[in-house]
């Protein structure tokens, strides 16, 4: 029996543990080294802060359209939701070829992993270099912008599609598979028309990320669109009330968006 | 001598009523069971003793202190002299078991030593011995989340006995346990309720269980109590009355005579 | 028979919700294409431009590897801005989180306030933050920085909410009613639930801000996406597909190491 005297512990390491605390302790590390290790140019950062406060309130208090009306911002904004939408689709249609490729309970072990080898490389590479790497074929534009943001669409689809395959159609594919049925048909018929919801809402969520994407596009990779007149505003014509506009604009449509994204989720809950 | 009265408690979520005029007195050391279909009010009015719940109006005395009446940090002081076990147990999973056992500690502690767990060493080896007369003090040193239901039930137990209470709320605690886990602990809360004397005041679902080892039973349907009396009273005419239409549902022999 | 008619009826109505969905994105499709000048076959024939291009530079030839040095010094500084930006946006997420979950929020205010920012650090693109920064901190390293602590911080605050929600929340219930305090609750009950998620959550995002990283960058003139443009632009593309060999196999090293960590912690 332990008696008050005894030192009672109340924990020892375990190797989750220690690997936690060493994770943390490395990013911690690492960061502080970051703040003597990065060079800022001699960046004087009070001046730059002060300046970035009254640019703070300035767009957000005044916002202006200097360059363009307020039917080309939204003719812009439509280009950029054009851009997202032309990239989610693309990118869902051949996942949504891939995916039952992808999935375990569908596919061959060889097969899944070297989708999943292929979705790695892919997601690796960020979406700008696949868009200036199309844009050495195709010229800087609206074709190497949607293509190169595909790739990264296709990756995300791909895993959340194969994935919501393999939860919903478990018990529905060994049904179908006991009575007889082929491949094509579980697919088509059991697999994707039970996992719908999930699919709507995934692929939405992932416009919703296109959309934030394709305004970097337009800023990077002369796309076109909102984000090129962020980048005209900022860059150009050193105007802060026009970027305070046009992020505004931003905004509106990314809370909507994200509303949207909400909605859908819950439904599938209810759904389910 | 009664160590909680509650007098006329009401609540409302937004329109809806969910306790309507509930009063009853619970004597020091008594074992009262609280029957119900789920939804009837059990759970809402064993939080509102603790007030995790906020009454809409009516009385609530805890050993002669009007719970109602007190402010943030009274409140605090009065909730650690009353343990509460819960249905899914609610513990830290990724704490070993003495660890969770001495969070029961943390409101008499100030906030600094509580915040990084600094315990007096009365304190833990009160918490070792409490854990050995539950049977496990093998387990101390395991995390929670490897432990089986029935062990991490007793580990809720272990936290509300190292409070010192004076009063143990014990929300549906055998519902997420196989029967003989579920044996296991009501016996264990009934040698409390004899041996230490601590008063206790439990929700249950199963009625035959609440025969078993309550000295009182107090049934409510739709927010109001309607049968507050020993088990022997209590016929399969009431059961029905209390269950409605769930009646066939619940397991139930007349108690004899 | 009635139920026949009823089979047959929601079988009717089910093919007119896909034909009308299918019309819908047509229609959608048609739109897009042509407000966006898209021009389909160019875009079939980009494909195997773009992969000959890949197997042609894939191979880094001499004139690549006498870049090696300052590409992987490039890559280090984005590296470092990318672990800098997710490890303080995480400790003062984690703060907010705190004073913003349905768990731990002292008030419904806090809570609310919280969401609001959250909710406009996040929906403001980084690259939109970037192009702000610009005007004020120039071409600099700091942008950068600035712009992907604000959109982490924005991202991890609202995941940290819903894991605190997700994991603390029963602990915390118990802890609660035998009297803790707010602070010995949090640090007792939430801290030792939350932190795996919390670990895997800032793993995930110093991934994500690399590849942000490279895009501000080749706004903002710094790392290593200043480094890709400059090759790029001076048509240097053995160089420039070095550079992209070299982000593939930082963000492939970081996803494996963080995979495994995820199976031991998680």
């Amino acid at each position: 029996m332990t008696t008050g005297r005894d030192r009672i512990r109340l924990r020892k390491p375990t190797a989750s543990s220690v690997a936690l605390d060493l994770t943390f302790l490395a990013l911690v590390g690492l960061s502080v080294f970051g703040f003597f290790a990065i060079d800022t140019k001699g960046l004087k950062t009070g001046p730059a802060a002060a300046k970035l406060l009254s640019d703070l309130v300035k767009m957000f208090a005044h916002p202006v359209a200097k360059h363009f009306s307020l039917a080309e911002a939204i003719w812009a904004m439509l280009l950029t939701l054009g851009l997202a939408f032309l990239t989610t689709l693309l990118g869902a249609f051949l996942a949504i070829i891939l995916s039952s490729f992808a999935a375990k309970n569908l596919s061959k072990p060889a097969v899944s992993n070297a989708l999943k080898l292929l979705v790695a490389f892919v997601r690796a590479v960020p979406t700008i270099l696949w868009v200036l790497i199309f844009a050495i074929g195709a010229g800087l534009g609206s074709v190497a912008a949607v293509v190169g943001m595909t790739f990264h669409s296709f990756a995300y689809l791909l895993k959340a599609y194969s994935e919501s395959f393999e939860e919903v159609g478990g018990d529905v594919v060994e049904a179908l598979k006991a009575s007889g049925a082929n491949w094509t048909q579980i697919v088509c018929q059991a697999v994707v028309p039970s996992s719908m919801s999930y699919i709507v809402s995934w692929t939405f969520m992932r416009f919703e990320i296109n959309f934030a994407n394709a305004v970097a596009m337009g800023a990077a990779a002369g796309a076109g669109g909102i984000g090129y007149e962020l980048f005209m505003a900022s860059g150009f014509y050193f105007n802060i009330g026009e970027v305070g506009f046009i992020t505004y604009l931003i905004l509106f449509v990314a809370i909507l968006l994200e509303l949207g994204a909400m909605r859908l989720k819950a439904r599938q809950h209810v759904q389910r | 001598m009664a160590i909680l009265t509650i007098k006329s408690l009401t609540k409302y979520y937004k329109d809806l009523r969910a306790l309507s005029e509930v009063s009853l007195k619970v004597k020091a050391g008594e074992f009262v069971t609280v029957i119900g279909r789920s939804g009837a009010g059990k759970s809402t009015l064993l939080r509102c003793v603790n007030r995790m719940i906020e009454p809409s109006s009516g009385l609530i005395e805890f050993d002669g202190i009007d719970m109602r009446s007190l402010g943030r940090r009274d409140l605090r002081k009065a909730r650690t002299r009353i343990g509460m076990i819960f249905q899914h147990f609610n513990l830290v999973p990724r704490q070993t078991v003495i660890e969770n056992v001495l969070h029961g500690r943390l409101g008499y502690k100030s906030t600094l030593q509580g915040s990084f767990g600094i315990y007096s060493d009365e304190e833990k080896s009160h918490a070792v011995d409490v854990l050995a007369r539950l049977g496990l003090a093998e387990q101390m040193h395991k995390r929670c989340d490897q432990l089986s239901g029935g062990q991490k039930q007793r580990v809720g137990i272990a936290r509300s006995l190292v409070q010192d209470p004076r009063l143990i709320l014990c929300d549906e605690p055998i519902a997420s346990l196989d029967p003989s886990s579920a044996k296991t602990i009501m016996d264990h809360l009934h040698r409390i309720s004899r041996d230490m004397k601590i008063t206790i005041l439990m929700n249950l679902h199963q009625v035959d269980v609440a025969i078993k080892y309550s000295d009182r039973i107090i049934g409510i349907r739709e927010g109001g109590i309607v049968f507050d009396d020993e088990p022997r009273r209590l016929k399969k005419k009431i059961v029905a009355e209390i269950y409605g239409s769930d009646a066939d549902d619940i397991l139930f022999e007349e108690s004899p005579e | 028979m009635t139920s026949i008619i009823e089979v047959r009826r929601m079988f009717r109505r089910r093919e007119a919700i896909a034909l009308a969905s299918f019309a819908l994105l047509a229609v959608l499709t048609l739109g897009s294409s042509i407000i966006t000048s898209f021009d389909w076959p160019s875009c079939l024939r980009s494909f195997p431009k773009a992969f000959s291009w890949l197997a042609a530079n894939f191979i880094p030839n001499g004139k690549a590897l006498a870049n090696a040095p300052k590409i992987l010094a490039r890559l280090a500084e984005t590296v470092l801005v990318s672990v800098m930006a997710t490890v303080v946006a995480a400790a003062l997420a984690f703060l907010m989180a705190l004073l913003g979950s349905k768990t731990t929020r002292p008030h419904p205010v806090a809570s609310g306030l919280v969401r609001l920012v959250a909710s406009l650090c996040r929906n403001i693109p980084v690259v939109a933050w970037a192009m702000i920064f610009l005007l004020s901190f120039g071409q600099n390293v700091l942008t950068g920085l600035l712009a992907l602590f604000i959109g982490t911080f924005g991202f991890l605050t609202r995941a940290f909410m819903e894991t605190v929600d997700e994991s603390a929340e029963s602990s915390v219930e118990a802890l609660w009613a035998s009297g803790a305090p707010w602070a010995a609750t949090v640090m007792q009950a939430v801290v030792p639930s939350v932190m795996p998620q919390v670990a895997s959550w800032m793993l995930y995002m110093v991934e994500t801000n690399i590849r942000d990283a490279t895009l501000v960058g080749i706004l903002t003139g710094t790392g290593i996406g200043f480094l890709f443009d400059l090759y790029y632009k001076s048509l240097n593309f053995s160089s420039a597909a070095f550079v992209v060999i070299c982000i593939v196999a930082v963000v492939i090293l970081i996803e494996a190491g963080s995979n495994a960590l995820r199976r031991v912690i998680l």
